[in-house]
């Protein structure tokens, strides 16, 4: 099993009457909630907090990409990741990921990705989204009928940058290039792994069997209402023949907070998922899904946005979100089970713990890392022994990476002169 | 009007064929042609309709060869020219206004008489143009029409969003329509027209409804003065379905042209 620690790093002050009083969290988000100061403060919190998780065990500390996003503070995933880079060792930084349709050109993201490879020492687990709606079309005005076109021709260049190493043209429809060579380029060979978050389309399905990505299923909406998802995933994975079943073909994202006890869960967490639910997920549904963004055959499928109206969480009680899956919380015996029927019950091998949840403050997060590190983890690691060995969706680190100098103990080589 | 099918280069198109007289070819807007067939039946009267559907819009095949504006302005031509129509009076409401502009520009001999009806396709910073790809269904009739109330219910007729089957049906047809749609329109209706308009030698008329809320008419203003001799017919009582709201203005408007 491969556990990945999760910051979507949300905007923890929004008011209590920011339903009332907003039309959405996402896209046209009221600008002057937002203080710089406070985020100061903030983005190190949390970026205090990926780091901690990377020296408890988690196998990989997790990091994405939204804009104008009240639950997303992080338009560059890859600034956070070059970040941690440095400061963290041991721990795969998982960036699920840059959305490729968005840079012009696409060939930066190459770059870019090879330079966090190189810094890490091949720690990079590398993410490809097509990217929401709201992020994509609304906020980056990438016309919604030419997306996956234009998603799919910086696929292309991105792979064949990775790999070649003679100069090339590429002469896209996008993108026009006459001297593609990759400088740096990343350690891992032929390149790093790739994970896809998806929604549910078929054709992402078909996108991760036909290149041997993971399939990652971001859903906000917990394990069992995603059982049917993943369902559809391995069976479109048996239908198209593919030459295993390894559960490290999926991943999936999930709430989860860890106390001593059920009750303790309830009394710490319960606020900060309520937060999340209520404000953060309080998203325009006119934004939802841009018409001609989500393919015919998907929509044919039943295969809606989960910010599409009436799919959104209103006001759920504790009790309910955690018996319908949303959150997994309580005690560590309790998240273990839950886990174990995530784990099986959707064939993961790639787990997105969502640990920092609303506004959950820095200590209560550490509490609930440390504990499902600690007494969750290790008796959840061996769930597919016949599997061990599959190296295919995870990173390959160099055996002997550079340590970062102390502060202060940088040799001054030639001040003398 | 008759609903027929003609092939085309890239795709086979569908189109409404009515009337007698002069050839004339109707672009449709965003939403359509559906509201407008009303208006077209008063306009059989007079000409000889033709009005072909965007690929994609109705039951029509869809062509996603179709990216950018010059695709659309030239797949247009080649419609044109497949119906076997020489020199039609080329009427164009919003975004087919934007088209008919274009393939005026582009084939400036081709083209003698020009309505647009408050036509995309310019954009003004002081007066930007609402987002229809961001609109909830309900949000529409208040940007469309000068009677709200009349508009809504013609525009919701038989629509039950709260009807799974209904909401998916409707889910499809935007994806089709406004998908296609959105290759000129999104997210700003500009590809650059302003700077094509003086092309166009057709005798031209604007038209536009006086309470337009989503293309306001301050636009025609923009038009008329990259249009040399284009005059504007301003329809009291009218929003920016304004053929809908007013046909018989529209009508007598079109008919001054020829």
């Amino acid at each position: 099993m491969r556990f990945t620690w999760f910051n979507l790093m949300p905007w923890p002050y929004l008011p209590d009457d920011f339903r009332e009083k907003n039309r959405s969290v996402w896209v046209d988000i009221d600008a002057n909630l937002f203080d710089p100061v406070k985020g100061h403060k903030l983005y190190n919190d949390y970026m205090d907090l990926l780091e901690y998780a990377g020296t408890l065990g988690y196998d990989g500390i997790g990091v994405n990409e939204h804009h104008q996003n009240g639950y997303g503070l992080m338009p560059s995933p890859n600034l956070i990741a070059a970040g941690l880079a440095r400061r963290t060792d041991n721990v795969a930084l998982v960036v699920l990921g840059a959305s490729i349709a968005l840079y012009n050109p696409p060939l930066r993201v190459a770059e870019e990705f090879a330079m966090l490879d190189c810094i890490s020492g091949g720690r990079l687990v590398a993410g490809f989204p097509v990217g929401t709606s709201m992020d994509t079309n609304y906020c980056y005005g990438t016309i919604p009928g030419l997306t996956r076109e234009k998603y799919a021709e910086a696929h292309e260049l991105i792979r064949r940058a990775w790999a070649e190493r003679e100069p090339f043209a590429f002469n896209g429809r996008y993108t026009k290039l006459r001297y593609v060579n990759l400088w740096p380029r990343p350690i891992q060979q032929p390149h790093p792994p790739i994970h896809i978050p998806g929604g549910g389309s078929l054709e992402t399905f078909d996108f991760c069997i036909d290149n041997t990505y993971s399939y990652s299923y971001l859903s906000f909406g917990g394990y069992i209402r995603g059982k049917q998802l993943m369902d559809n995933y391995w069976q479109r994975v048996a239908e198209r023949n593919a030459p295993d079943t390894s559960p490290y073909r999926a991943g999936f994202a999930q709430f989860i907070c860890v106390a001593e006890t059920d009750a303790e869960a309830e009394r710490l967490y319960a606020p900060h998922v309520h937060y999340f639910y209520n404000r953060c997920l309080h998203v325009y549904p006119g934004f939802a899904d841009a018409p001609g963004y989500r393919t015919i055959k998907t929509i044919q499928k039943g295969v809606l946005s989960q910010y599409a109206p009436g799919t959104l969480f209103q006001e759920h009680p504790w009790k309910d979100l955690v018996d319908n899956g949303h959150v997994i919380a309580g005690s560590p015996e309790t998240v273990r089970q839950k886990m174990e029927d995530l784990i099986k019950g959707l064939r993961v091998g790639n787990v997105f713990c969502l640990m920092q949840i609303g506004d959950m403050p820095k200590d209560k997060c550490m509490y609930s890392t440390r504990l499902f590190a600690e007494k969750v983890i290790p008796k959840l690691r061996n769930l597919f022994p016949e599997y061990a060995d599959d190296g295919r969706f995870w990173c390959h680190p160099l055996p002997n990476r550079a340590v970062p100098a102390e502060l202060g103990q940088r040799p001054l080589v030639g001040a003398e002169a | 009007m008759e609903l027929k099918t003609i092939a085309t280069h890239r795709v086979p198109v569908r189109y409404y064929e009515g009337g007698q007289g002069r050839p004339l070819v109707f672009l449709h807007g965003a939403g359509g042609v559906e509201a407008d067939l009303g208006f077209l039946d008063s306009l059989a009267s007079r000409f000889h309709v033709y009005a072909p559907l965007v690929p994609g819009y109705g039951d029509s095949e869809e062509c996603p060869e179709l990216r950018e504006m010059l695709d659309f302005t030239l797949h247009t031509w080649d419609v044109v020219d497949a119906l076997g129509i020489k020199n039609p009076v080329l009427v164009g409401f919003s975004m087919g206004g934007m088209i008919a502009s274009e393939m005026a520009a582009l084939a400036p001999h081709d083209v003698s008489q020009l309505a647009l009806i408050a036509p995309a396709g310019l954009w003004l910073d002081d007066h930007p143009i609402p987002d229809i790809f961001a609109m909830m269904p309900y949000d529409l009739p208040k940007y469309l029409f000068y009677d709200e109330e009349a508009g809504a219910k013609a525009l919701t007729a038989g629509m039950d969003l709260g009807d799974p089957k209904f909401l998916q049906a409707f889910l499809v047809q935007n994806a089709r329509q406004l998908g296609a749609a959105g290759k000129i329109l999104f997210p700003i209706p500009e590809r650059g027209l302003a700077g094509r308009l003086y092309r166009i030698r057709a005798k031209t008329i604007l038209i536009w409804g006086e309470s337009d809320k989503l293309i306001p008419p301050v636009y025609a203003q923009a038009f008329q003065k990259n249009i040399a001799g284009a005059d504007v017919v301003m329809v009291p009582q009218a929003g920016h379905l304004v053929a809908f709201e007013k046909p018989a203005e529209v009508v007598a408007a079109l008919s001054s042209l020829s």
